[in-house]
């Protein structure tokens, strides 16, 4: 040891000639201000309140009392068989909602399969935007009519084709921005990585809403990432991140405007994660008492985005009984109409098997279709 | 039209030696010319001119908004050209080599292939997705997979495989124009073959399904495709000397599968080999070999036969033509055709 030492003190000669460092590295972008805020945005119960406009403030209370009863008709529809199943949003319809009336009509909403909400919201026909769930057809819409991509049950997989839309509107020159959701639990997948990634690199008019809503199934988000935030993610990609309480339906709403707005002007990309919570199980099939307890689903209700913004409308005067009531109403004849309709058996044509699966049918298919039509026919005639 | 007009076309006409690689960029600048919504994008194919430069030029051409050096991600390739198709784009995408094509897997099974039935019609995905396809370049491992096994299970794509220079061409034009998703196997082997081509006059394109009688034979058929083309001709001149009188089947396309042409030559034939590098378990060969005996049962002289890669991982480059399909193999496989009950 002793020996060694005395042996390295004359400098080496290769130290002696080592070429000038290379210049010092810098980061690209300066981070701090993609960095989101260290708490969730809120504008209900704070001084901001009073500067919204009440009429949109009412719009946002009607759809989320409108939204909820949506949640509570479909899981309903799944106790009676009509639906297969139903994701409920029940407790995250703020994000819901506010998506939809953040997004003008030239726009288009990439949906994941919780958010079948949040295609209603933007117009969509309850009944089209439910087949998928009831089984009759995966997609029961066209999505140019509302600009509503298919309800993607493939976790994260919509969020490149956002990318890739919105980077081609760009190139022919529309204004167009696309808004892709997704939840906590699919940030950890590969294609939102890869979206994120491409968003940032081609500044495409994009926005990415996470809605952190606590867990995917059963895994809580601590089993997800490490990240500090999941608006986090956003500084390593180069576009801002940013953390908004996800029940405060009128924050959600003006930080989604805001993101968007700043992508039609050419701004880039931008992740918000909202963060939520799932009141209802992940569907009708799981059973949540597995892997929670009811005392923290208790706290989440007592920040239910619907109480908390009717509580405060209600204090400042902004919403009276009436008010409440003409929601409610109004939910309430959405409800009846969906249950109703619902109720119908669809009518199905099993040559729509073969229909669309090729511009035009190939020899195979043809022939197929004529086994099974020759099927149908042996059938009616038994 | 005046005299020089006369003789500048003839001239421009005239065939030269052009490269299977040569065509297929000549197939995308003639397709981006015409067509303002055709895209290309994909790893290295701007500047570069891709790995194997078939994209060579296009991007000095027509601007990088129309060929576009990408992140290096397949998933977000594919996934966003569905986007752009979505938007009402042609992107033509090129995955670098056919095994770094599966990372873009669940782009292609869960959304590419199903979009337009998933949506009733309403959504097409008329893409292209571009694979430099097998073996027999000495490749190091991940460089010479054939992947089509894995294409054909999947409904909604087209797949389809050039084996000549023209086809090269026309098919890729074809695919470019296709209202579906199609995805297009370059057989990288071939990519420097040569033939006689008039960039000016291309042979007209024919639509995707179309297989094509490429030596006319009475005593047995080669069913074959892609790569393995030029090796049962060969196979077949060879097998001249051996009496056999053998009629080479280039499918062309997979998928839409032309029964037609292939039974027809069968049932002139009676004897039927299925040649492919892909594995035979599993492989194309299997799904061909069965619909050939279902359709032609009475016509066959013996069982349709199979010579494909062994099933196998695709070996190391210095192994490689012990596993691929040669000559020889091929002939072993034409003299079990004499088979008889029994044996
Ligand atoms: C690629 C893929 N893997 C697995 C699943 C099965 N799956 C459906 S929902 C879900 C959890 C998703 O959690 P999260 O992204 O947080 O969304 P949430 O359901 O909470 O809205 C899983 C694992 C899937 N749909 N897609």
């Amino acid at each position: 040891m002793q020996q060694r030492s005395s042996t390295v003190q004359a400098p080496p000669a290769a130290v002696a000639n080592r070429p000038a460092p290379p210049p010092a590295w810098q980061p690209r972008v300066d981070p701090a201000p993609l960095l989101p805020d260290a708490t969730p945005f809120r504008v209900i119960g704070t001084d901001a309140m009073a500067d919204a406009d009440p009429e949109l403030l009412l719009r946002l209370y009607a759809e989320l009392v409108r939204g909820r009863r949506y949640n509570a008709q479909a899981t309903a529809l799944t106790k009676q068989g009509r639906l297969a199943v139903y994701p409920s949003t029940t407790g995250q319809e703020a994000c819901e909602v506010a998506a939809a009336m953040a997004l003008e009509e030239r726009d288009w909403l990439f949906p994941s399969y919780r958010d079948t909400l949040a295609a209603v919201a933007r117009g969509l026909d309850p009944v089209q935007a439910l087949t998928l769930l009831r089984g009759d057809w995966h997609t029961g819409y066209d999505p140019h009519e509302h600009r509503i991509a298919p309800l993607s049950t493939p976790l994260a997989t919509q969020l490149p084709h956002a990318v890739g839309l919105a980077h081609a509107a760009r190139l022919k020159g529309d204004d167009v921005v696309a808004l892709a959701m997704v939840g906590d639990g699919g940030t950890s997948e590969g294609d939102f990585h890869e979206a994120l990634n491409f968003a940032a690199v081609w500044q495409a008019p994009v926005v990415f809403l996470v809605q952190n809503n606590g867990f995917a199934i059963s895994v809580p988000l601590a089993k997800q990432t490490a990240a500090p935030s999941l608006a986090h993610k956003a500084v390593g990609y180069g576009m801002p991140g940013r953390l908004v309480d996800g029940n405060d339906a009128v924050a959600v709403h003006q930080v989604l405007t805001e993101a968007v707005a700043r992508a039609r002007r050419g701004g880039g990309p931008t992740l918000v994660e909202a963060i939520t919570y799932r009141i209802d199980a992940h569907t009708n099939a799981d059973d949540a008492t597995r892997y929670r307890g009811e005392s923290e689903v208790e706290a989440w209700r007592e920040h239910d985005p619907i109480r908390i913004l009717e509580r405060d409308l209600t204090e400042r005067g902004v919403l009276g009984e009436d008010g409440v009531r003409e929601a409610a109403e109004a939910a309430e004849t959405m409800a009846a109409a969906l249950r109703e309709r619902m109720n119908a058996d669809p009518v199905l044509d099993p040559m729509d098997l073969f229909a669309h699966v090729y511009a035009e049918q190939t020899a195979q298919l043809r022939e197929q279709a004529a086994q099974l039509r020759a099927e149908l026919d042996a059938e009616s005639e038994a | 039209m005046t005299r020089a007009t006369t003789v500048a076309k003839t001239v421009a006409a005239k065939p030269r030696p052009a490269t299977m690689a040569q065509a297929l960029q000549r197939a995308m600048r003639d397709a981006m010319a015409e067509d303002p919504t055709v895209h290309v994008l994909g790893e290295d194919v701007g500047t570069l001119g891709g790995v194997f430069r078939v994209t060579d030029g296009l991007q000095k051409e027509f601007g990088e908004d129309r060929v576009t050096d990408t992140p290096l991600a397949e998933a977000g390739i594919l996934g966003t050209a569905v986007g752009m198709a979505m938007y009402g784009l042609r992107p033509v995408v090129e995955m670098q080599f056919d095994a770094f094509a599966y990372p873009a897997f669940e782009q292609l099974i869960s959304h590419v292939s199903r979009m337009r039935n998933r949506t009733r019609g309403a959504m097409p995905m008329p893409l292209v997705v571009r694979v430099p396809y097998g073996g027999g370049i000495g490749g190091v491992e991940h460089h010479s997979d054939s992947s089509e096994a894995y294409y054909i299970a999947t409904p909604g794509l087209h797949v389809v495989a050039p084996s000549t220079v023209e086809d090269a061409y026309g098919l890729l034009r074809a695919a470019i124009a296709s209202d579906d998703p199609v995805i297009f196997l370059e057989p990288k082997r071939l990519y420097w073959s040569k033939a006689d081509w008039s960039p000016e006059s291309p042979a007209a394109v024919e639509p995707i399904g179309k297989a094509v009688v490429r030596r006319r034979g009475t005593s047995a058929t080669l069913i074959t495709y892609g790569p393995s083309v030029p090796v049962c001709l060969e196979a077949a001149e060879a097998a001249q000397a051996e009496g056999w009188d053998l009629e080479v089947v280039d499918l062309r396309s997979l998928v839409p599968f032309d029964d037609e042409t292939v039974c027809a030559s069968v049932r002139r034939t009676g004897r039927a080999v299925v040649v492919h590098e892909s594995t035979g378990f599993g492989g194309p060969g299997g799904e061909i070999a069965a619909r050939v005996s279902e359709r032609c049962f009475h016509h066959l002289e013996a069982p349709v036969l199979r010579v494909a890669g062994f099933d196998i991982p695709y070996p190391p480059p210095m192994l490689e033509r012990h596993h691929l399909p040669g000559v020889d193999r091929i002939l072993d496989a034409v003299a079990r055709l004499q088979w008889e009950a029994g044996s």
